[in-house]
């Protein structure tokens, strides 16, 4: 580009994106092509995931994969698999083993188009001192030494723990988070305001803003997606992490990317109302423990010791 | 209908009209309303991400100046009670403007969460029946419904009074008083339910504390009257309305009151973090003290409670209650005092250390200072707006025209400087038509 075409450029897209601004400033939508213009108003008037009809349903997808395809240039396909009849998903979390390698966080930024630029990550992991125990207010949270795990420390991964009594839901105003029959919080992107409520109240620090618009390249994006997982946000709403939801609701399911990934099997995921599981068997028979269980906030994501 | 609109045309003609101090107050105030509002188109397009929040701090200046502001709106009440309930004539003769301080108030609460929100266009996801508002289970929602049926009330009320006034027609008490008693209540919900919003989470200890309704509203009945006073010292300096004295000193007394019950609640919240000395002692060592080396609020907590303890002591001893001076630095004190206690003071400890027990420190972007500056502006000029008509129709200096469809108009000017020693400024006023009945 020539330095005049490149400064015309610029003008040009400071002046729209002032435009844009205007609009979004005095609640007028500008006038950009007929059709996206027409797929702005169907996405402002859209109704609350739960209250969609089938046929409204899947229309919403359809639209949403439209505006996918043509944002990153990629079939990108939204589904909404409801949850399976019969089961309850948990977690389990070796604290013996974990090496504080923070694969997992990766692998989930990976497979759920969490922003690169500013990073979003689900999963937080804490170095702990092994002479303090379970001791959060000595965590460390940015450790960054050449090799883990280090000597005198344990690890200690924290995201979404899908408590059976979750303070986050609640406390929205527009009952845009819920718990799902299958015990995974979720949040309707389409329908969160942007209030950061459910932040105050999480107890974890499971949820995150997209305080700027996701910066997601569209070489990194994952196109298997559901509408409350992994789809690409827009910028001002709340996310999480939902176990996986588009691969863990499928049948037969897939495990979460976080427990794919980890190198030393420390992650376990399962069904707990099956009595036959795993995550059954690590529950009775080993030294567990659940996050700030004071709180009551029944999570559904258990700390365990096998050694 | 035509009374109403005719009404509305002479108000506006009213407003238009005015001296050149007033020009230039509202000059100055549509200034930094422009620049708030361009600090506002860019974080729209940018996002939040222009603030200094962060997941670790998700709520901060704005929030905090919802919080303070919420105060200052139940404050009102404070003028409504002596007024109308127990009926008493020096405070009456200017409950109104208490109402549409009110009123101002809550516009601007109503705005600083709007600007908090990632997505204000999704704004209708709250309507009852058109969204899907999660009443009872959100404190939010609590407040959603609270707040405008407090500025719903006190608009009703107000517009009502001044509209009867300006027909030169007793306002009807049979219609006005019931609103006003519900006014009442309504006041305390909106303070109880903004503390009950911070209260109900387990997650945040600091704010996890049983007295923290009754702070709240100790604290609202010194920072609101504190508003109030100045803007009636400055109203009586500068305009043709008269204030009594004895009007000013019963709400410096009110507030001494008020004052002894915020620091002594504050008192056994320290009292029972420190001595008890468990891992929630945290958020209060890093506002009194600092932490891990982090101390961002400890000169600002520290100065509160310096002008806290100050002003109680100058609203107590009746010689500078008494005292104009005294009273204005008293006022001035406890506004700063408070709007740091019960803003910043109140909102960010709850989030440092954070639930994982990290520490980020919160310090207001530049974006999030002129957003609220022109806030601010938009409440004063609100507030400008409403005086400059509440006023002379209390006065008798706006009603209607002889011929029953104009509006006759005697304050051409509105701000003017009055000489002290004008006699009128501080006579006893003649009872206008809402009390004529005493």
């Amino acid at each position: 580009m020539s330095e005049i075409e490149k400064n015309s450029y610029d003008q040009h897209r400071s002046r729209r994106k002032f435009l844009k601004g205007m609009a979004a400033g005095i609640g007028l939508i500008a006038l950009p092509g007929k059709d996206a213009s027409a797929s702005m108003w169907e996405e402002f008037f859209q109704k609350h995931f739960r209250e969609l009809s089938k046929e409204e349903l899947k229309k919403v997808l359809q639209r949403l994969e439209k505006g996918y395809a043509k944002q990153f240039s990629k079939q990108v396909t939204v589904k909404a698999t409801p949850p399976i009849e019969g089961v309850r998903y948990g977690y389990a979390l070796d604290l013996s083993r974990c090496i504080g390698c923070r694969r997992c966080v990766y692998a989930c930024v990976k497979e759920n188009n969490q922003s690169r630029k500013p990073q979003v990550h689900w999963i937080r992991v804490m170095q702990l001192d092994k002479e303090k125990g379970v001791d959060l207010s000595h965590a460390e949270h940015y450790y960054n030494p050449e090799k883990v795990p280090e000597k005198g420390h344990f690890y200690m991964p924290v995201q979404c723990q899908q408590c059976e009594n979750p303070p986050c839901t609640k406390v929205c105003p527009v009952q845009a988070t819920w718990k799902e029959n299958d015990g995974i919080v979720v949040v309707d992107y389409n329908w969160c305001i942007g209030c950061r409520y459910c932040m105050a109240a999480c107890p974890y620090g499971a949820r995150h803003f997209n305080w700027a618009k996701p910066g997601l390249p569209a070489a990194d994006v994952n196109p298997d997606t559901h509408y409350l997982g992994n789809r690409p946000r827009p910028k001002g709403v709340v996310e999480k992490c939902t176990f996986c939801i588009q691969r863990t609701r499928e049948q037969p399911g897939r495990y979460p990317a976080c427990e794919e990934i980890c190198p030393v099997g420390a992650r376990k995921f399962g069904n707990l109302l099956d009595p036959e599981g795993e995550i059954r068997y690590l529950i009775e028979n080993k030294r567990v423990f659940i996050l700030k269980e004071d709180l009551n906030t029944q999570p559904k994501f258990f700390y365990f010791y096998a050694t | 209908m035509k009374n109403i609109w005719n009404f509305f045309a002479g108000t506006l003609k009213l407003v238009s009209k005015g001296s050149k101090a007033y020009y230039c107050w509202v000059f100055f105030l549509l200034v930094l309303m422009s620049i708030g509002a361009s600090a506002y188109i860019h974080q729209l397009d940018e996002g939040l991400v222009v603030t200094a929040m962060r997941d670790q701090v998700s709520w901060g200046f704005y929030i905090s100046n919802f919080t303070f502001l919420v105060g200052v709106a139940a404050a009102a009440v404070l003028l409504v009670i002596p007024a109308y309930v127990y009926n008493w004539g020096p405070i009456k003769e200017f409950a109104v403007l208490g109402e549409l301080l009110a009123v101002s108030a809550i516009i601007m609460c109503l705005l600083f969460v709007t600007v908090d929100i990632g997505h204000p266009e999704r704004f209708w996801h709250l309507i009852p029946k058109i969204g899907l508002l999660n009443f009872p289970q959100s404190l939010l929602a609590w407040d959603v419904v609270v707040l405008n049926t407090y500025l719903m009330l006190n608009l009703t009320i107000s517009i009502y009074i001044l509209y009867s006034l300006y027909y030169r027609r007793e306002p009807k008490h049979n219609f006005y008083t019931p609103l006003v008693l519900l006014s009442i209540p309504s006041a305390i919900s909106i303070h109880t339910v903004t503390a009950f919003l911070y209260n109900g989470l387990g997650a945040r200890p600091f704010w996890n504390s049983s007295i923290l309704v009754p702070r709240f509203l100790a604290s609202a009945f010194c920072s609101g009257p504190a508003f109030m006073l100045l803007i009636f010292l400055l109203v009586r300096k500068y305009t043709k309305f008269r204030i009594k004295d004895e009007a000013i000193q019963k709400v410096a007394e009110i507030m001494a009151y008020a004052m002894f019950i915020n620091l002594l609640l504050l008192g056994a919240e320290l009292f029972k973090e420190y001595y008890t000395d468990t891992v929630h002692l945290a958020s209060v060592q890093y506002l009194f003290q600092g932490l891990h080396g982090h101390s961002a609020l400890v000169p600002y907590i520290w100065t509160a409670l310096v002008f806290n303890v100050t002003a109680f002591f100058l609203f107590l001893v009746p010689a500078t209650r008494r005292n104009n001076m005294t009273l204005v630095i008293g006022c001035i004190l406890v506004f700063i005092g408070v709007y740091i206690e019960k803003g910043m003071g109140l909102v960010i400890p709850g989030f440092i250390p954070d639930t994982l027990h990290e520490i980020y420190e919160y310090s207001p972007s530049s974006t999030e200072l002129l957003l609220a500056m022109g806030i601010w502006a938009t409440g004063l000029f609100v507030y400008t707006m409403l005086l400059r008509v509440a006023i002379p129709i209390l006065n008798g200096d706006f009603h209607v025209a002889e011929d029953g469809v104009g509006s006759f108009i005697g304050d051409q000017l509105f701000i003017v400087q009055q000489k002290p020693e004008d006699p009128s400024v501080y006579a006893v006023s003649e009872p206008d038509p809402i009390h004529k009945k005493e």
